[in-house]
């Protein structure tokens, strides 16, 4: 249906582009000699006109967002400076008393390193064995397609769906993890690898990398197919090794989307929820607590709305004092390039703007 | 922390390649064994657990507590049969499909509106304008929800309603929406809207009629990144919606800790649960992946 709206105005466009540019350049002089007979009395009017229609293209975003991101956020700093159950007024204020008692909490402070845990074993885990699966998948091989789409299917799927799979199959003694352990020797402990609190938290990492292991391999793949084949042909001319063509070439260029696809992680990390509340509500005795079960704990089965607004404005200041240092230490490099790259785009088009007007 | 690691890799790359020149035959010819069967047990592993479940929907109780491991010996239609004879199952499938409906639409045309004068406009504090939807992308979720679940419930009177979910979920949704859909308007020409201005058109009915058309494909797939973001979404209706406005996440959820003896039901219900996602990826496939390789380079 695009096509038949495109096509024949595609083929008016030539006619148009011409006299688009002459009144283009007519409306971005207008305080040149030649522009003040048609445009200069209606530029005021003209801005008016912009100003509304740009207002009315962006309010709809913009009210959603502070209606349902701003104001909840605003909302959380001013809860954690107040001791509230969630009946009446905010009127006992309390000052730092609650990010004191957050951060004296013996369950918050564990939950802080588990989150950790999850951050750097989810990178240590995913970014090899992302990177081994996409060297195999980018092989010409038969049923690539299929593969490709095969191996994003757990990514697809809800962590909440994910997690309830992986609970039949973690099941003490019924179920199929336990029955194959069995099988070749091994002991499974007896409340279960879920219930037991040394193994649990490695048990839901594991989980989560087969979630999100695809994701990781789906974008390497696309930054792999960013690397020019003619750089591969001429490694192999000069008689690299497929191995040696893959650790000289193709992953250092693939540096970038390495980098990127990490803090894409780290920030997922940070905020983990679901998986594990399927998993194990936190538990057993905390030993999968992370922040957000924490603020969800104290916000929904506690109603101490203050402590979760604490555990909130800590959550979230670690996980930006992350992605900034993140920003600055390691992803710099690439968006140098960018900024660069950026600049020098806007310097072209400045160039192009007041040559204009030196013509017009 | 990448460079730190490619290091010491490349130089075993250097080390047991540089003494084989053979081996290059070897890894393109013979090596596609080792290639297969890599592939087989990264295969096996990624879907053995989905199989498990849509085969363990096939068994009994009494198999698959006998045989973990086993296959449906023999199959059993029951469990299926049941969920899908289960009223409360269609009514989470609706609740569902009704949310991600209206964010996902929500999310598309207020994305959209945004990102068109943020490419097309110059104006001062454009790029300003922006930042407030590049930070939005900083603010997890996580950290608004408490706040966010009194505010729908007392001050919006919101809670336990298709919108009171599908709302916030599009609030969430639309700083990616807007970085995605920001330089894809950019890319699109230009001339056709210039031609229509020309011919007297509106920017309002310009935007109508022909950038919507024109950016069809990039809608589509923050279309489906919204779809299935909101039908993936478990935190925001956990704590909003009750009863029989739950959606089927928390139906899931719910069931497998009502009936945890009934493990074969809890593996139909959670299989059935499943496909609308993965039909909704398999049929969006290119669009899906394509927005996400967007979404990171961008």
């Amino acid at each position: 249906m695009t096509h038949d709206v495109t096509e024949p105005a595609a083929a008016a466009s030539g006619h148009a582009t011409s006299d688009a540019r002459r009144t283009g350049a007519v409306r971005r002089a207008p305080g040149g000699p030649a522009g003040t007979g048609s445009a200069g009395p209606n530029r005021r009017g003209d801005d008016w006109r912009k100003r509304l229609e740009i207002l009315v293209f962006v309010t709809p975003a913009l009210a959603l967002i502070a209606l349902f991101v701003a104001w909840p956020i605003v909302t959380a700093v001013r809860f954690s400076v107040y001791d509230w159950k969630g009946f009446g007024d905010l009127t006992d204020f309390v000052g730092l008393e609650n990010y004191a008692e957050v951060l004296g909490d013996e369950v918050f402070r564990s939950a802080v390193g588990h989150n950790m845990v999850i951050v750097v074993g989810s990178i240590l885990l995913q970014l090899p064995l992302g990177v081994a699966i996409a060297l195999l998948l980018n092989r010409k091989m038969r049923g690539q397609g299929l593969l490709r789409t095969i191996i994003f299917v757990p990514y697809v799927l809800a962590e909440v769906i994910a997690a309830v799979v992986w609970l039949q199959l973690l099941q003490p003694q019924y179920g199929f993890i336990d029955a194959v352990t069995a099988q070749i020797g091994l002991t499974p402990p007896e409340q279960g690898w879920l219930g037991t609190p040394e193994y649990a938290l490695w048990i839901v990492l594991l989980v989560l990398t087969w979630k999100y292991l695809g994701l990781a391999v789906l974008l390497f793949l696309a930054g792999m197919q960013g690397v020019s084949e003619e750089l591969h042909e001429a490694a192999q001319l000069d008689g690299a090794s497929w191995w040696q063509t893959q650790w000289r070439i193709t992953i250092p260029l693939l540096g970038p989307t390495m980098r990127t696809w990490a803090f894409l992680s780290m920030i997922g990390s940070i905020q983990c929820f679901d998986m594990i509340w399927v998993l194990t509500q936190g538990g057993p005795a905390d030993a999968t607590a992370t922040m957000a079960t924490y603020l969800i704990d104290e916000g929904t089965k506690r109603h101490n709305y203050g402590i979760a607004g604490a555990a909130s404005v800590i959550l979230f200041v670690i996980a930006f004092a992350m992605a900034l240092a993140y920003q600055v230490l390691i992803l710099r490099r690439d968006t140098q390039d960018d900024t660069q790259r950026y600049t020098r785009a806007e310097s072209a088009l400045f160039g192009a703007l007041s040559r204009k007007r030196k013509a017009a | 922390m990448a460079g730190v690691t490619l290091d010491p890799l490349a130089e075993t790359g250097n080390g047991s390649g540089g003494s084989l020149p053979k081996r290059r035959r070897a890894g393109s010819g013979g090596g596609n064994l080792w290639v297969y069967l890599i592939a087989l047990i990264v295969v096996a592993i990624t879907v053995g657990p989905v199989l498990y479940g849509a085969m363990g929907g096939f068994r009994t109780n009494a198999q698959l507590a006998d045989k973990p491991a086993g296959l449906p010996d023999p199959w059993v239609w029951s469990n299926y049969a049941g969920v899908l004879s289960n009223p409360s199952f269609w009514q989470y499938a609706l609740n569902s499909t009704m949310i991600a409906i209206i964010t996902t639409v929500v999310t598309v045309v207020f994305g959209l509106m945004a990102a068109y004068p943020l490419a097309r406009y110059q104006f001062r504090g454009r790029e300003a304008l922006f930042m407030v939807f590049v930070l939005g992308l900083l603010f997890p979720a996580a950290v608004a929800i408490i706040p966010l679940f009194i505010i729908i419930t007392r001050n919006l009177h919101m809670a336990n309603t298709w919108w009171g979910v599908a709302l916030p979920q599009a609030a969430f949704a639309l700083p990616m929406t807007v970085v995605i859909l920001r330089p894809f308007l950019m890319a699109l020409p230009k001339e056709l809207e210039e031609a229509a201005l020309i011919d007297g058109a509106g920017r309002i009915s310009v935007f109508w009629r022909v950038l919507m058309p024109l950016s069809a494909p990039g809608m589509i797939t923050v279309g489906v990144l919204a779809f299935v973001t909101s039908w993936n979404a478990y935190l925001l209706p956990l704590l909003l919606l009750q009863d029989q406005m739950r959606t089927l996440p928390l139906g899931v959820a719910d069931f497998s800790t009502e009936h945890s003896a009934d493990t074969a039901g809890v593996l139909a219900f959670t299989t059935l649960a499943m496909i609308p996602a993965l039909v909704l990826f398999l049929a969006f496939q290119r669009r899906l992946v394509s927005g996400l390789q967007g979404a990171v380079k961008g």
